[in-house]
Parts: C-alpha cells; sequence; structure tokens
C-alpha cells in the first residue's frame, strides 16, 4: 500500500468523526500558539527596549559613577561623580568620537510670546548634544561650548514649545523667562518627535553650567553630572574609544585602574542584561508551552486508543483483506500526526493572528518570531508520532480472528 | 483440467495447553480441486471456523501442511499470509463486513489499496470495482453506502469485493446466515454462477438446503471429517441424527 493511499485512509478516518477530532487537537492548537504568540511578545518586549535604548543615539558609551570597592575613597571625601571637567578631559583625549555630552534636567515653568507653560523639561547640556542625538536645529544655533564657558542665559526650543509660545512668528532673539531667570532665545530645534519615553519637541535646551547655577542646590555638588553621553565614530571604534575613555579617566581622577570611580556603559551590555532576563522569561513560557503539547499529545493518544477500539472490527476486515501489520500501524500513525499536523496548522494560523491581533489592540507590542513556525509546527509532528504510536502499535497487533469476531 | 488447488495434511489446530488444551483440528487431511464448490458442515464447536480461518491464511495449524495453489503457506510469516490473503483468497462474510463510511465501489476497491502488485491508476481502479459490481447486478448502486442497500445487495459488495483480485478461491463463511430466504437464495444463485464460470468456492454453512448447492459437501464432528460426499442429499440423515449445526 503506497503512502499517499494510506494518507488517504487516515483522511477519511478523521473525516467520520469532525466534531472529535477538532476537540482532541484543541490541546495541540492552544500549544502551537502558545509557542508563537509568547515568542511575539518577549520579541516585542525586546525589540521595544532595543528602539528605547538606541534612541539615545547610535554608538553611544555612557559614562557613569561607580562605587569603588570598600565604599568611599577614603581621601576624597565625597560621592563618586563625573564633573563638568570631565567633559573636557575626554573631549581632549578621545579619538575616534563625534562628540560629548552631558545633561542635567529640571522642570521648570516657563513664559514667553506672551504665553505660559507650567513644566517645562529643561536639559541643561553642552554643544555636543546635537551630534550625540543625533537631532538637527532649523533656525539659529544650537548651545556653544562658550556659552557654556560664560553661563550665558541662552535657551533653544523643541519644535512645539516653539509653536505654542511664537506660533509662525520667529522666536529667535525673543525674550523666555524659565523660572525666574531672563533667557534669551537663540535657536529652534527641527521637529524629532517621541523617541523611546522622550518627546524632545516639547523640551527647551540651555547650557548645562546654567543649570548648574540657577537650578540645582549647591549643597549637593553643583557642578556633578550624572551621565556623560559619548558618541563613537562607528561601532568598531567603540571598543577603542571605551579604552580611551578609561585611562584618560582613571589619569584625570587619580585612581586606581583596577576600580575606578566610574563605569563604562553601552547599549550593547544594557541589551545583553535585558536579553538575559527575557530569555529566563521565554525559557519559562517555553516550558508551558512544552507542557500544553505534551498535554494535546495525552489527548491524541487517548482519542485514538478509542478509535482503535471502536474500529476494531474494520482492522480485522483491512487485514482479512490483506493489510498488514505495517499497514494498519500506518493508517493509524498517520492519523495521529495528521491530527497534530492539524492541530499545528489551526495553531499557527491563531498564534500568528492572536500576535497581530496584540499589536492591533495596543495591547502589547508583538514582533512575530518566523522560526517559531517551523518550531512549533515540528513540535506538534513529532507530538503525533509520539502519542500516536502506541495506540497504532495496539491496532497492528490485533490478531485478525479476534477482530472480526468483536461486535 | 483437475488440479488441486487445496491440499491440507493431518491438519491440527490446539487453542491453551496441557490439561484445559483445546483441539479444534484433530488432523485433517483432504484436497479442494480448481473448480470445485465445496461446503463444509457441522455442530458447533466441530471445527468449521478453525477449518475456515486455517484455509482463509488468517490462523495458522499447530501441525499439519496447507498447500494453496501451489504454495505451502503453513509456516508463513503474518505479513506473507497477509499477500496471501490479499492474492489469492476472497472472503464473503456472514455479516458482510462492509466499511459504512465507504460506497460501494470504495468498498469493493479495498482489496486493492493492500495489494503491492498493482499499479493501478484511481480511474483504473474505480472501473474494475465498478465492473465487479455490475457482475453481481449492482451497476445501479455503486455510490451507496452500505445503509442505502438492502441486506441482500450488501452481500453482493462484499462478493464483489471478493472477487476484486481475482483470487485463487473464494471462502464463504455463512454467506446466507444474515438474509431472508428470497435474499439468501439469490446470494446462493450467484454463487452458482460464479462456480459455472470456473470459480473454486468453500462455503461454510449449517443450513442444509444451502449446502445442497455446492457439489460436494464436507461434515466434520469433534475436529474430524466424518463424511465427504458428492452430494448433500447423503448427509441428510446425519444431518438430522446430530440435531443441526447448532444455533
Amino acid at each position: 500500500m503506497n503512502l499517499w493511499r494510506t494518507f488517504r485512509v487516515a483522511w477519511e478516518g478523521l473525516v467520520l468523526n469532525k466534531a472529535r477530532s477538532f476537540l482532541t487537537t484543541l490541546g495541540v492548537i492552544i500549544g502551537v500558539a502558545a509557542v508563537i504568540v509568547m515568542l511575539a511578545v518577549s520579541a516585542g518586549a525586546e525589540a521595544e527596549i532595543a528602539d528605547q535604548i538606541n534612541a539615545l543615539g547610535a554608538n553611544l558609551v555612557m559614562v557613569m559613577p561607580a562605587f569603588t570597592q570598600g565604599g568611599f575613597r577614603a581621601g576624597a571625601g565625597r560621592m563618586p561623580q563625573l564633573s563638568y571637567d570631565d567633559i573636557a578631559t575626554i573631549q581632549n583625549g578621545v579619538t575616534g568620537i563625534n562628540g560629548v555630552s552631558a545633561e542635567q534636567t529640571t522642570r521648570q515653568d516657563i513664559q514667553g510670546g506672551g504665553v505660559m507653560l507650567e513644566g517645562v523639561t529643561v536639559i541643561g547640556t553642552t554643544n555636543d548634544f546635537t551630534k550625540v542625538r543625533e537631532y538637527a536645529i532649523t533656525a539659529g544655533r544650537f548651545i556653544t561650548d562658550s556659552d557654556n564657558d560664560r553661563a550665558l542665559k541662552v535657551a533653544v526650543l523643541g519644535a512645539s514649545v516653539a509653536e505654542e509660545l511664537f506660533g509662525v512668528v520667529s522666536p529667535i532673539g525673543q525674550p523666555l523667562k524659565i523660572g525666574s531667570t531672563k533667557f534669551t532665545i537663540v535657536g529652534v530645534m527641527a521637529r524629532k518627535g517621541v523617541v523611546g519615553n522622550t518627546d524632545y519637541d516639547s523640551q527647551i535646551y540651555i547650557p548645562l553650567t546654567v543649570v548648574f547655577k540657577r537650578f540645582t542646590n549647591a549643597r549637593f555638588g553643583a557642578d556633578a553630572v550624572n551621565t556623560l553621553y559619548v558618541s563613537a565614530e562607528s561601532r568598531d571604534a567603540m571598543a577603542d574609544v571605551m579604552e580611551q575613555i578609561t585611562r584618560a579617566l582613571v589619569k584625570a581622577h587619580d585612581v586606581d585602574p583596577a576600580s575606578p570611580d566610574f563605569q563604562l556603559i553601552t547599549q550593547d551590555s544594557i541589551i545583553d542584561a535585558q536579553a538575559s532576563t527575557t530569555e529566563t522569561f521565554r525559557n519559562l513560557l517555553g516550558w508551558v508551552a512544552a507542557v500544553s503539547l505534551v498535554v494535546g499529545g495525552i489527548g491524541i493518544m487517548n482519542i485514538m486508543l478509542v478509535s482503535v477500539t471502536e474500529r476494531t472490527r474494520e482492522i480485522g476486515l483491512r487485514q482479512a483483506l490483506g493489510a498488514r501489520p505495517l499497514d494498519v500501524r500506518l493508517q493509524f500513525l498517520l492519523e495521529a500526526v495528521m491530527l497534530s499536523l492539524i492541530g499545528g496548522l489551526v495553531g499557527v494560523a491563531a498564534g500568528v493572528g492572536g500576535s497581530h491581533l496584540f499589536n492591533a489592540l495596543g495591547t502589547m507590542r508583538t514582533e512575530l518570531v518566523v522560526e517559531s513556525i517551523p518550531l512549533a509546527f515540528g513540535a506538534a509532528a513529532i507530538v503525533g508520532i509520539f502519542f500516536g504510536y502506541y495506540p497504532a502499535a495496539k491496532a497492528a497487533q490485533l490478531d485478525p480472528i479476534v477482530a472480526l469476531r468483536r461486535e | 483440467m483437475t488440479e488441486n488447488l487445496i491440499q491440507i495434511q493431518d491438519l491440527t489446530k490446539v487453542y491453551g495447553a496441557g490439561t484445559i488444551a483445546v483441539h479444534a483440528l484433530q488432523g485433517l487431511s483432504a484436497n479442494v480441486e480448481q473448480g470445485e464448490f465445496v461446503a463444509i458442515m457441522g455442530p458447533s464447536g466441530s471445527g468449521k471456523s478453525t477449518l475456515m480461518n486455517i484455509l482463509g491464511c488468517l490462523d495458522r495449524p499447530t501441525s499439519g501442511s496447507y498447500v494453496l495453489d501451489g504454495e505451502d503457506v503453513s509456516g508463513l510469516s503474518k505479513d506473507r499470509l497477509a499477500s496471501v490473503r490479499n492474492r489469492k483468497i476472497g472472503f464473503i462474510f456472514q455479516a458482510y463486513n462492509l466499511l459504512p463510511r465507504l460506497t460501494a465501489v470504495r468498498n469493493v476497491m479495498l482489496p486493492l489499496l493492500y495489494d503491492r502488485r498493482n499499479h493501478l491508476s484511481d480511474a483504473q481502479a474505480v472501473a474494475r470495482a465498478a465492473s465487479r459490481l455490475e457482475q453481481v447486478g449492482l451497476s445501479d448502486r455503486l455510490h451507496h453506502r452500505p445503509n442505502e442497500l438492502s441486506g441482500g445487495q450488501q452481500q453482493r459488495v462484499a462478493i464483489a469485493r471478493a472477487l476484486i483480485n481475482e483470487p485463487s478461491i473464494i471462502l464463504a463463511d455463512e454467506p446466507t446466515g444474515n438474509l431472508d430466504t428470497r435474499s439468501g437464495q439469490e446470494i446462493m444463485r450467484l454463487l452458482d454462477e460464479l462456480h459455472r464460470q470456473g470459480a473454486t468456492i468453500v462455503m461454510v454453512t449449517h443450513e442444509l438446503d444451502i449446502a445442497e448447492n455446492a457439489q460436494r459437501v464436507i461434515y466434520l464432528q469433534d475436529g474430524r471429517i466424518i463424511s465427504d460426499r458428492t452430494h448433500a442429499s447423503g448427509i441428510a440423515h446425519m444431518f438430522n441424527a446430530t440435531n443441526g449445526g447448532g444455533r
């Protein structure tokens, strides 16, 4: 008996009991759909995080303060921190970089063009901010190094802020009150939109040194910088840039290279850390999916055993007409495999559809992992073979005489 | 041309072992020639069914030899026996044993499914099954399912199925047992017709008037042949003496 005919015989067996066949496959459908949806959800979460990190800028190295081993440095007598001077240290001592910027954020009420806005995010930063964040200017100029050196009270507006305060009128040269301090507007940024969690267009940019002077409490180290952002020229240059930064800062801070008071973080290292947590999460979901596939497989085995018992007489007849034990075994094995493959097919459709639905409804971001489809489908096939084997072997072992006599 | 299609020699069949052993056949020897129509009779427990199972290659004898169509089949493996059943034996059962979900044509085609020499296309197989159904007078019922057919018609479909692989021998086990008299007679006329066309038929029955259709009647009792005559009427007295064939 050739395989195609066996397929047809097995198919006829399934069609005989459509409702039962469908219910039997439900376990596999759920298992397969779960695999695909879960992988899509975790891939979506990963992509979301990667997007947020990449939104900071390309090839970025972040320099942050670090506690050295054994607590605070005994001689220094203060918390480890980075200072405004470190920007110059890196700018002068490191090659292969696009720029170095530092940021200090404050929220203030602003007034300009006869309009008042409450609680606007004001970023104190340096000239290289535009390079590091890949952010263009449309009118006027950005904060310069000399603005910072002289702590000039100049401001650059995000596109939305400029529109809200001045409408179509050019804001360049206009006065702006931030808190109680008067500034002069020198530039307007191009529209950038929301990247990650930051709405660039509704922010105002002023010199970092002005934030130190006007908007931070001197008691907590007024010129302390939380993070320095260094943009490397290329991805390949990053390792070299990081080495240079370490060398320059170790020298400037006069610390032990083995336990520096700063740390370097890249997007990759954040993504890696994030990846290992999502991997744990994914492994867990993988087990859940595996369990539901096994349960689905047991369901198939159960129904196949019932089916073999119900069709004992048919099996006896087929044997009398010349079916070998192998033919009978193949017929029932194929029925089980087809059940699980149909379950797999419907499960893939449900999984893909479910992933899209989650996205469309905005419940959560999902990203379909293409490899999960053959993976889930293959798992379904293996389940069918594994759990179909025993009922099929039982059918093949039937004695035709006994089987034919069965009512 | 008279050729021994079936040769059985000292056939025994023992079920179980030791003190609970049942000796279903106790040394049977007989030949069936090409083109014969043989009826096997005997009371319940006489070994009729066991003999039919062995003749049908569904079971193997405990000892003795069985040569079917020149091939000793008494020691063949399950797979080889399946192949012999497929090629050389056409079964007709008391309960027809049609698959309820298949049409008449598809039921008749079943043995072709397991014939490894068969390279017929689907269309050819259907045509062949249709011609067998025509032969048994059911050309207008090709696509009916068993539940749409009368008992007599179902048995004809079963006969067509038995004929599809051009078997050496037709084994009929109480072919009229589930039928009313009129349908039973129609089935017997059909078997007579096949016999006249040269088919070799071995039929088990416990009804004397059915056995009378055969040329030769073998009467079994307690696993032995106690009578082997060329006409049923000769055993009528014996049949009455043993008080029928059970059931």
